[in-house]
């Protein structure tokens, strides 16, 4: 169980803990502190994974959030997760790390034919070969693509892990703690601001845990240490690591993604696995550092090559080699730390050296160390399948266009260099036209939309002295506009080793008749030849050869390859990189979960949920709730085996023959009041409301401006200046909306208050020829005959000792009353009623009953008034005023709504007076027309008619009011129905409206 | 996700308020004799602005106020905020 890569004693992992863990089904172990590349790099594991297109081995390349190939299956805790980052995940006990995109296994992929047909996978081939014939892309091409193609596996076990999201204000956010986000979280907090700082990384510190470098005369790590310890002290500074900063939207609305318990083994119930934090902050420091590029050259995917700075890192945090004969390649000085390191742990690396022999404080130092130096030298081609073996390196001419001479060496790992890329996404991603920087090759900040400033190594400063500078500078003089205090803090004194300028070297050419693949891309197999072939093709914008070579699409989104990328089409177009241009940069900067995007609304917490007071009454006696909104309504009370249709039949049946009792709590109720409310309503409501008596109720209909019917409901008057109106469930909160725009904007001059009163009462209806009966036993000493409560009449009295509102109104067109009470006395009502009514048969019935009853008595709800019907339509121009102006007249006169062929509510029976018409069904002359048939209108609402015992259905039909006794076909493909209907009016049970008002 | 200055309430996220279009839409005054190409403009028809455009958005999930807000439509910068009875110039 010995691990051949690690190292004695260096770096920052728990040796004294081991942690057990499998991959693709071996047993082994690393170290608390580790994450899963460290470990398998430890114990000598590079291939991980195939590539995407042609399935070639792939190792690991980067060391944290840069690394494009080594994203695994990853089962713990529990739950499998596809596309985890193997550098960023840490180990836990347990853990089970699969490899993705391979089959039968990495080691032998039988997609790996794809490499070896790679002349017939070029850029665009999936344009090119997949679009015809058409009818092949759902059957064969597409489920292929799927198949081969393809990253991981979703689970499709349902989420058991809990996931938070949180709100929080901030004076400054500092994203990385690296040199300068550290001096700029320190500098803010002695001005006393509110920061936050947050760390990708589970360790604080950045390049300070590799670089050889001092502040104070403390080593970085320890510096970095001192700063953290004193920052978490104080109370003004909230400290966050494994926290990615990953998406800057508008008014500096910063969004987070906290991985909190990932790395436990154990945690307690309660404890999110991870936690979405939304951020505003008033200042935002932007210290995300850089990320190295590679120099491309052949075969630079073989596992074995890595960016010369997580070479380092492995060695420096992890105790890790990543090879014991190294070769280094680079462009500058940086990677000679690396070579250093490798020397310091008793390996001998060989360093090639693009640019011409000079001399600078590294490469001095390596010189002296005894390192085998070469310069004017590169990698040509890696050697090696599975593994890097050899290399091909050559020495470059003058003009690095070809090679003066070529040789092989041995070599177990490469470690590449190619400069500094600063990450400037969240700074792109505020609005920051970018603007290219000539001296490092990069882009850089430039001119700021949002309140945004970044330091550092992301604003392409890569020296640690000038880092600080700028993060104490900039940390304190944002946070004193803020917080109006200025503490002087002195800068601490730096060694570090001064760089010598890098080459501006990029990609090895190839000698003649050599044709080896060199990747730009790693994570979407978009090599050099691919971008050729886009830009022969005529492909000129950048964000055109992207889309068509897919190059920087992956999930790294291009981290390491753009800005190669826009090299290379630089040199062929013969551009400058700026004029180029690059990409733009999007949210999210690195994967996150979606159970992190949807945090807590999930399940019954997706959306919150509305009870009324009788709710519980309604559970125990076997409603089956339906949704209204956020409302939850019985739908039908089930008694037995019975069916929905039985049950509602049963119910609407017995309001017709007896009494029943239906929960109105949800509909709208607002409470107007004011000396100007009859004015109000008068211009809010299509029909007149100034005289309305006190103790009357009216039924009103209210329009949009331009004449579509908005809602419907009854509107009493209370007293001189108070009503009580009534909306339907679905619109009440848009009714209110609309009633304060035109009290607060249109109508200011009015003196009325309008406020939402729907949960302060609750409501039961109670309909059927003997509801007069009932009431009269729950209000004994109360006259309430036809005379003294007419239809339309309101009263208010005591029910059982609480204060009760009656209104005779009816939806049901029955006889039929609604009584409210103080919500908190909904249940007694409700009991009280279901008490007293059992001598009259009453009993409670659910939406769908009270569907039923409404449509066969013709009464328009939601179906009908649907955003597209005017008052004509549902022949309702009856309470359409001709004398006064409201809302939406002027509309009214418009041509279209006064055709005569104009569509018009009409009912619908079935011709065999037994087949049920589906809801949404197409009216139409002939069933067996061609396609296109001409379509007459459609079925808005249907029922089983309890009256007629048969089926029958409203419509909204074109020139309904001609068509009363033709006959037609109600055609429904989602049912896959045809039933032939006759067309009769919609009024079908009491066409006159005798029952309301006996 | 905006950050808008409600002038009753104070800095709220966007998630409180709801859209509400062009504040600068007048409506004809009630009882009062409209062409139908006035009436028409009233209802149907919005100017579409790249930049600058002052909107009203409802503070629903706090005072219910309706309000103005100045607002660039490309970059979602917000100039001003005001009660729908003051002017923004």
């Amino acid at each position: 169980m010995s691990q051949p890569f690690r190292l004695n004693k260096e770096g920052l992992i728990n040796r004294n803990k081991k942690i057990s863990f499998t991959f693709n089904g071996k047993k082994l172990f690393g170290y608390e502190g580790d994450t899963i590349a460290s470990a398998l790099i430890a114990n000598g594991i590079h291939l991980v994974g195939r590539s995407f297109k042609y399935h070639r081995p792939r190792g690991f390349f980067g060391a944290g959030v840069e690394e494009p190939n080594a994203k695994l299956q990853v089962e713990f805790n529990g739950h499998s997760e596809p596309n985890v980052n193997a550098t960023e995940m840490e180990l836990v006990e347990g853990l089970s790390a699969t490899s993705q995109n391979c089959w039968p296994s990495v080691n032998f992929d039988v997609g790996a034919i794809n490499n070896f047909l790679k002349m017939f996978f070029p850029a665009g081939f999936y344009y090119k070969t997949f679009m015809w014939p058409k009818s092949f892309w759902y059957k064969i091409y597409e489920p292929f693509i799927r198949k081969a193609a393809g990253l991981g596996v979703a689970s499709i076990e349902k989420d058991k892990e809990r996931y938070e999201h949180k709100f929080e204000y901030c004076d400054l956010l500092v994203t990385g703690s690296g040199p300068s986000g550290l001096a700029s979280a320190y500098a803010a907090a002695k001005n006393g601001a509110k920061v936050i700082l947050a760390e990708d990384k589970p360790r604080f510190g950045g390049t300070l845990l590799t670089d050889d470098v001092s502040i104070d005369n403390l080593s970085g790590k320890d510096w970095a240490e001192k700063i953290i310890t004193e920052l978490k002290s104080m109370p003004n500074v909230t400290v966050k690591n494994r926290s990615q900063v990953f998406g800057y939207y508008d008014h500096n609305m910063l969004v987070m993604f906290e991985r909190v318990s990932d790395h436990l083994e154990k945690k307690s119930k309660f404890t999110p696995r991870q936690r979405l934090w939304y951020i505003r902050a008033k200042e935002t420091i932007l210290s995300t550092g850089s990320i190295e590029r590679p120099i491309v050259f052949g075969n630079n995917d073989t596992p074995g090559i890595f960016l010369s700075a997580a070479a380092k890192e492995y060695m420096k945090v992890y105790g890790v080699l990543v090879g014991k004969k190294p070769l280094i390649f680079t462009n500058n000085d940086s990677a000679y730390e690396t070579a250093l390191e490798f020397k310091k742990n008793n390996v001998e690396p060989i360093i090639l050296d693009t640019r011409e022999e000079h001399s600078s404080e590294l490469i001095d130092e390596a010189k002296s160390k005894g390192i085998d130096i070469r310069f004017s030298h590169g990698v040509i081609v890696a050697n090696g399948y599975k593994k890097v073996k050899s290399a091909k390196i050559g020495k470059l001419n003058k003009d690095k266009n070809s090679f003066e001479k070529i040789e092989t060496v041995d070599c177990d790992c490469i470690c590449v260099s190619g400069f500094w890329t600063p990450s400037v996404h969240l700074a792109s991603q505020s609005g920051n036209k970018l603007k290219y920087e000539e001296k490092i090759d990069a882009f850089i900040p430039d001119k700021k939309k949002q309140h945004e400033t970044s330091v550092g190594a992301a604003n392409g400063s890569f020296t640690l002295e000038e880092s600080l500078k700028h993060g104490f500078e900039n940390g304190s003089n944002l946070s004193a506009k803020i917080t109006e205090t200025k503490t002087e803090i002195s800068i601490p004194n730096v060694n570090e080793k001064k760089y010598g300028a890098h080459d501006k070297f990029w990609c090895m050419p190839l000698p003649k008749n050599e044709n080896p693949k060199r990747f730009v891309d790693f994570q979407n197999d978009v090599s050099v030849s691919d971008i050729e072939i886009a830009l022969r093709e005529g492909y000129r914008s950048i964000e055109h050869v992207k889309r068509y070579t897919t190059l920087g699409m992956a999930t790294d989104q291009g981290r390491t390859s753009n800005l190669n990328g826009l090299q290379l089409v630089s040199n062929i177009e013969n551009k400058i990189v700026p004029e180029v241009g690059h990409t733009t940069f999007r949210p999210p900067f690195t994967p996150i979960t979606i159970g992190t995007i949807v945090g807590r609304e999930v399940g019954m917490e997706y959306m919150p949920t509305r009870k009324t007071p009788m709710h519980e009454w309604h559970e125990k006696n076997n409603a089956v709730f339906v949704d209204a909104g956020a409302w939850k309504r019985p739908r039908y009370y089930k008694e037995g085996n019975e069916t929905l249709f039985e049950a509602s039949k049963r119910e609407a049946k017995n309001v017709r023959e007896n009494v029943g009792i239906c929960d109105v709590t949800t509909l709208g109720k607002i409470d107007i009041k004011g000396p100007d409310a009859a004015e109000f309503l008068n211009r809010v409501y299509t029909n007149a409301w100034m005289k309305l008596p006190i103790g009357k109720a009216r039924y009103g209909l209210m329009l949009r401006e331009d004449g579509i019917v908005m809602d419907d409901g009854t509107t009493t008057r209370i007293s001189e200046n108070h009503y009580h109106m009534t909306t339907t469930t679905a619109q009440a909160a848009n009714v209110l909306s609309h009633l304060e725009y035109y009290l607060q904007i249109v109508w200011p001059e009015l003196n009325v208050n309008v406020v939402s009163t729907t949960e302060q009462w609750a409501g039961a209806a109670i309909a059927g020829p003997k509801s007069r009966d009932m009431l009269s036993k729950l209000y004994p000493d109360l006259d309430v005959s036809n005379e003294a409560l007419p239809f339309m009449g309101y009263k208010e009295a005591e029910f059982f000792g609480v204060p009760s509102r009656i209104f005779r109104i009816s939806f049901s067109g029955e006889l039929a009353y609604e009584i409210n009470v103080k919500s908190d006395h909904g249940m007694f009502m409700w009991e009280k009623m279901m008490e007293v009514g059992k001598e009259f048969g009453n009993q409670p019935y659910g939406t769908e009953a009270l569907s039923t009853l409404r449509i066969e008595m013709g009464h328009v709800a939601g179906p009908e008034l649907d955003g597209r019907t005017i008052p004509s339509d549902v022949s309702l121009n009856g309470l359409v005023s001709k004398k006064k102006d409201f809302i939406g007249k002027n509309s009214l006169g418009r041509e279209a709504f006064n055709v005569e062929s104009r569509q018009k509510i009409v009912g619908l029976i079935p011709i065999d007076r037994k087949s049920s018409i589906p809801e949404g069904s197409h009216i139409v002359q002939d069933q067996n027309a061609k396609l296109p048939n001409p379509k007459l209108g459609h079925v808005s609402s249907s029922c089983w008619s309890v009256e007629n015992n048969n089926p029958f259905s409203l419509a909204i039909m074109k020139d309904g009011k001609n068509m009363i006794g033709k006959k037609f076909f109600a055609v429904s493909p989602l049912k896959n129905k045809s039933i032939e209907v006759e067309v009769i009016s919609s009024h079908y049970v009491d066409p006159e409206g005798k029952r309301v008002r006996s | 996700m905006l950050y808008i200055k409600c002038p009753y309430c104070g800095l709220r996220a966007q998630k409180e308020f709801s859209y509400g279009g062009d504040a600068t839409v007048k409506r004809p005054n009630i009882n009062e004799e409209v062409s139908s190409e006035d009436w028409d403009n009233f209802v149907y028809m919005r100017k579409s602005p790249r930049g600058k455009h002052i909107e009203l958005w409802q503070h629903i999930a706090g005072c219910r106020q309706w309000i103005k807000v100045q607002r660039d439509t490309a970059t979602h910068e917000i100039f001003q905020t005001a009660k729908v009875t003051e002017e923004i110039r």
